[in-house]
Parts: C-alpha cells; structure tokens; sequence
C-alpha cells in the first residue's frame, strides 16, 4: 500500500469504499504520521487516539454490512480547537479553558460525525481566533511545515499545518477575518470562507458573531467541496443561519477541473495594487492572472473605493463584539478560576480570572472593544465603522453587477519569520488586509496555491457574491488544475 | 498625540475586569494608542447619511416551533464548573456580609 497519508480525501474515500484499505488503517497511519512529526510541527493541541480509531471501526462494521457509505467516510479530519467537541477537550487555544470537556457537540462536528469522517483531534490556534500566525496561542506557536522557523498563518495554523504536513486529509476551520484563508495560502493549501450563515456556529465559540464563519480546509479544492457539501446547510440551532440550499460546490469544482472558464469574468481590485505586497506575491499572483486568461477567463480591472477601510472597519467591529462575546469567560459556569480564597469579592475573583486566563492580544481586543462601545466614542468608532461596513458591501454588490468573481492575492506575504510580527500588534494585522472585506460582506471567499515565492506558498483568493459559494470553487479548481498542488520539503 | 491616556487603559482595564499589571499598562498603553490611532481612519469616510449594517443576512424575528426537545442533564451542565452546589453554580459572595446578614 503506498503512503495513506499521501492521498486526498476522495482517494481515501474510494479505497475504503472499496474494501482495498480500511478506515481503521487509514486511520493508524495518520495517528503514526503525528506521532512522528507534531513534535515539530505542534498542529495538535489534542489528538483523539481511542475516540478516532472507534469511529474508524465504526465505518469499517458499516460498510461490512453493506450499509451505504458517505463520499468521506472513513476520512480523518482535524478540528480547529474553536468547535465544542463532547467529552473532548476544546480550550480555544486559551488557558481560560484549559481542560475544559464540553457537554455537547458543535452542529459541525455533529455533521462531521454523521458523514462517517474520523476525528483525529483538536487543532491549534491563536487564542480565541485572534491572530494572524498562531502564535497567540496560549500553548506555543505551530511551525510551519515548508519552514519550520515560520508562521503557519493564523488563527487557524493548526489545520492548515496539519495538512501540509500529512497529518490529516482534510480540516476544519473558522474565518472571522481570514483565519481559514490566509494559513492555506501560506502553507500551500486550499481554505475555503464559506458564505456567513451557511455555516452554522452553533458550539463555535464566539468570537465577533456576526463575522464568525466555520469552513473547509483541505490539500484539493475537490476535498474541500466534499468538506463544505458535509457541514453546510441549515441549522435551526443557530439564528442566522441561512435557511436555503447549499450551492452545488462539488459539481462546481468537477467543472472547474475541467481547466476551462470560459465566458467566466473575473475582476482585479485596483485599490489592492497599491497596498503593498510583496514583489515575490505580486509576480505569483501576476502569472496565476496569466493563466486564468489562458483558460478562458476575462480579466477586468474593478474599483472597489472603500476597501481601503476595511481593515480599520474590521479592527473596531471584531473587537466590539468581541468585548461583549468574551464577557462570559467570567470564572462561574466554565473553565478557569483564580483567587477564590472566600474573601474576595465575585468582581476581584472575576477580574484575576480574566487576568490570569487571558493572553496580551484578548485583552487588547477587549479593551479596544470596550473602548470603541464607550458613551461619546460609540457613534465616532463603533457606528462609523458599521456605516463603512455598508458602504464595502455597495462595493462588492456593484462589483458583482459586471463581473462573476473578485480575485487577489490571499495575503500581502509569505510567512514570515517566528517573532517577526509580535512586537507590533498592527503589523499582524495587516496579514488579513485581503481578506477582511469579504468577512465584512458576508460573501464567501477561498484560497488556492499559485505559485511560490522564495520557495514559499503564495495564495489566489476567489471572492463570489454570497450564496454563489460554487463560483469560487470553479476558480479554484480551473486554477489548481493548470497549476497542480504544492509538495513541502519532506519534515 | 496620544489618542488615550494610560490612566484611561486602567479604565478599560477595570470596565473590562481584567486585573492587569503596572508593568502591562505601560506596554498596553502604547500599543493601544497605535491601534487606536490607526482604526481612526474610518473616520475619514463621509458616511452621515448612510444606514449602519450590523450584520451581513438581513433577517429579524427568526422563529422556530417551540417543540420539547431533549437538553443537557444538570449534572452534563454543571460538569465544567469551578464550583457547583445544590445543582447551581457556586460564586463567590456578592453582597457585604453585614447586608447579607
């Protein structure tokens, strides 16, 4: 049997389906792969041995009786450490909840469940999705597998990292403003931001709740659709969900595969070219453009005057409702508790736990959040940037009245170095200059590699209007299909 | 100038109950002010007549059936807390004892 670890979901799938390995192998051999190189890699925050390779039995027995199998059964997926897992642990990458054991599944893992994938564990993340590389989180940054001296990106490092490094098929992660997109383009994986409410959030632990999207992460666009198709749709659980069809994403990708796009009109955002990414990034994404041209898409130039807010817009909205969100870390119903000594007041045990549990950059956003909701500040930080959040999405509306998609590059840079970015927590943020309008829309976006750059992954973003999630994934797929996937150096 | 104080840091730090350090409001402070400072550029943009978005699905009032469905046990509920008495959970004393009395 060649290399389990190697193969893409849908070639797992098959092989499972077929009888030729079982889940309970495939399973064992990822468990193998993370013994052998987490230590290196640090993606895993909790790795599920008993819990995983009993599902794996599970689908093994089902398919002995004959009973049909889903397209991903048998596939193990990583779990960004964000989603409640029931009786597993799920901390956020934050100390606050360290050894926290939830009652209850995620409506996402409940879906992964039911489609027969094999939860292999819980990723890691910057603390509570606040970050751009991973390293806020509260157990140590994860490397990145092409360069183990840089960022994996961030929050969702973790998955991304896992699966360049083969220790996972496929991933789950969130993308509140490029979380799931921007680890994929810097790890040379795929990462898909589903349309907001096409996702549910319920057992998602809340970070801005009207910008907080779980979805797909995989090596292929094809895995990642299989990935989107089994968690999306409908949940009644969670009140913004969107209660109409899922776009056909995996027919869409079939098609895009096909390399042609022809009568496809893609636009350039011309506010983006001035913003300062990296000469290496500019010629991947320059040449990707080429390509996409040479498979039938028109190319236009589009001006989108207010994306140039976004990023400002973002940073007062995320930690607004961040601020309000994370009030209910307040030491009583869960997680950590310090300085009950049965003198002090249920406000100081509360202010040490908050103290204590919490890493520089929550506290930042909680104190920003706090500040721009303030009597006498609201209307000038918080309402303002809720007029701007309008005035991006007439952009993105009057965008999509001329052409199909937006495309850029995913991120301004490849990854950088471990400890390059955290001394100046605005020059973090600019990793997710690309990526926030989307989140502010509310429209879906991926991201597919394109190249390298110094021998670094380089990200394509596709933007679609919401609930057009299968125009992106065409993109993608016609792109990956010209461009193929990117290999990392072996670990 | 300074777009705030670290004196007003120490104010968020309390409206926010997070017990930070002497040595975290220094850092904090100047970290603060270039956010700040920065984020400040939304104001740039001449919006006064344009209505506020909050969120991205315009829905109100979604409603479902209220139909009984199966919940968490107490005990399932309780299973995280630092501290649980009589099925509740247990907090650290809000009222001064001499009111409490």
């Amino acid at each position: 049997m060649s290399d389990l670890t190697k193969l893409s979901a849908v070639e797992i799938a098959g092989l499972v389906a077929s009888g030729e390995t079982s889940a309970v192998e495939v399973t064992q051999a990822h468990l193998d792969r993370i013994a052998a190189v987490d230590g290196r890699v640090n993606a895993f925050l909790h790795v599920d041995t008993e819990g995983a390779l009993t599902a794996a039995r599970e689908v093994d027995a089902q398919r002995a009786e004959g009973a049909p199998l889903g397209p991903l059964a048998g596939v193990p997926v990583a779990v960004k450490d964000v989603l409640t897992t029931k009786g597993v642990p799920t901390t956020v990458g934050s100390k606050i909840l360290q050894g926290w054991r939830p009652p209850y599944d995620s409506t996402i893992v409940q879906r992964l469940r039911a489609a027969g994938t094999v939860m292999l564990g819980k990723t890691n993340m910057d603390e509570f999705a606040m970050g751009s590389s991973t390293e806020y989180s509260a157990y140590g940054p994860t490397r990145n597998p092409w360069d183990t001296e840089r960022i994996p990106g961030g929050s969702g490092g973790g998955s991304a990292a896992a699966l360049a490094a083969y220790e996972a098929p496929l991933a789950i992660g969130s993308d509140t403003g490029g979380s799931i997109r921007q680890p994929g383009a810097v790890t040379g994986t795929v990462g898909a931001k589903p349309t907001y409410g096409g996702t549910s959030r319920y057992g998602l632990v809340a970070f801005s709740s009207s910008l907080d999207t779980p979805g797909p992460c995989a090596r292929t666009v094809l895995d990642a659709a299989l990935l989107h198709e089994a968690i999306a749709g409908h949940d009644p659980r969670d009140s913004t969900s969107i209660a109409a069809p899922v776009p056909d994403v995996v027919a869409a990708a079939r098609l895009g595969a096909t390399g042609d796009l022809t009568g496809v009109r893609l636009g350039i955002v011309t506010e983006f070219a001035g913003e300062g990414a990296e000469p290496g990034v500019m010629a991947a994404f320059n040449e990707a453009v080429d390509t996409l041209t040479k498979l039938g898409a028109e190319i236009v130039e589009i001006s989108c005057p207010h994306f140039k807010y976004a990023l400002p817009a973002y940073y007062l909205i995320a930690p607004s409702e961040c601020s309000s969100n994370l009030a209910r870390f307040d030491g009583v119903r869960f997680g950590l508790r310090v300085g009950d000594d049965g003198n002090r007041s249920l406000e100081e045990v509360m202010s040490l736990t908050r103290e204590a549990g919490f890493g520089p950059e929550v506290k930042r956003r909680i104190m920003i959040g706090t500040y721009a909701l303030s009597s006498g500040y609201y209307d000038a930080y918080y309402g303002q940037a809720q007029k701007v959040r309008t005035l991006i999405t007439r952009d993105f509306t009057a965008a999509f009245e001329r052409v199909d998609a937006l495309i850029s590059p995913t991120t301004p840079f490849v990854a950088f170095p471990l400890g390059a970015r955290t001394a100046d927590p605005y020059q973090m943020y600019l990793a997710d200059l690309f990526t926030i309008p989307t989140n502010l829309y509310g429209g879906p976006g991926i991201s597919v590699p394109c190249g390298l750059a110094g021998g670094l992954p380089v990200g394509l973003q596709v933007m679609a209007p919401t609930m057009a999630d299968d125009r992106m994934y065409r993109v993608a797929a016609a792109l990956e299909s010209a461009v193929g996937t990117l290999t990392p150096p072996a670990l | 100038m300074a777009a705030i104080s670290r004196e007003e840091v120490a104010h968020l730090a309390r409206l926010s109950r997070l017990a930070v350090t002497e040595e975290e409001l220094d850092t904090f402070a100047g970290q603060l002010d270039v956010i700040l400072q920065a984020v400040a550029q939304v104001g740039e943009v001449a919006a006064a007549d344009i209505p506020p978005t909050s969120h991205s699905v315009p829905l109100t009032n979604v409603f479902r059936d209220d139909v009984v469905t199966p919940c968490l046990t107490p005990q399932e509920a309780l299973s995280g807390a630092p501290d649980a008495e009589e099925q509740r959970f247990r907090v650290p004393r809000i009222l001064d004892e001499d009111v409490a009395s």
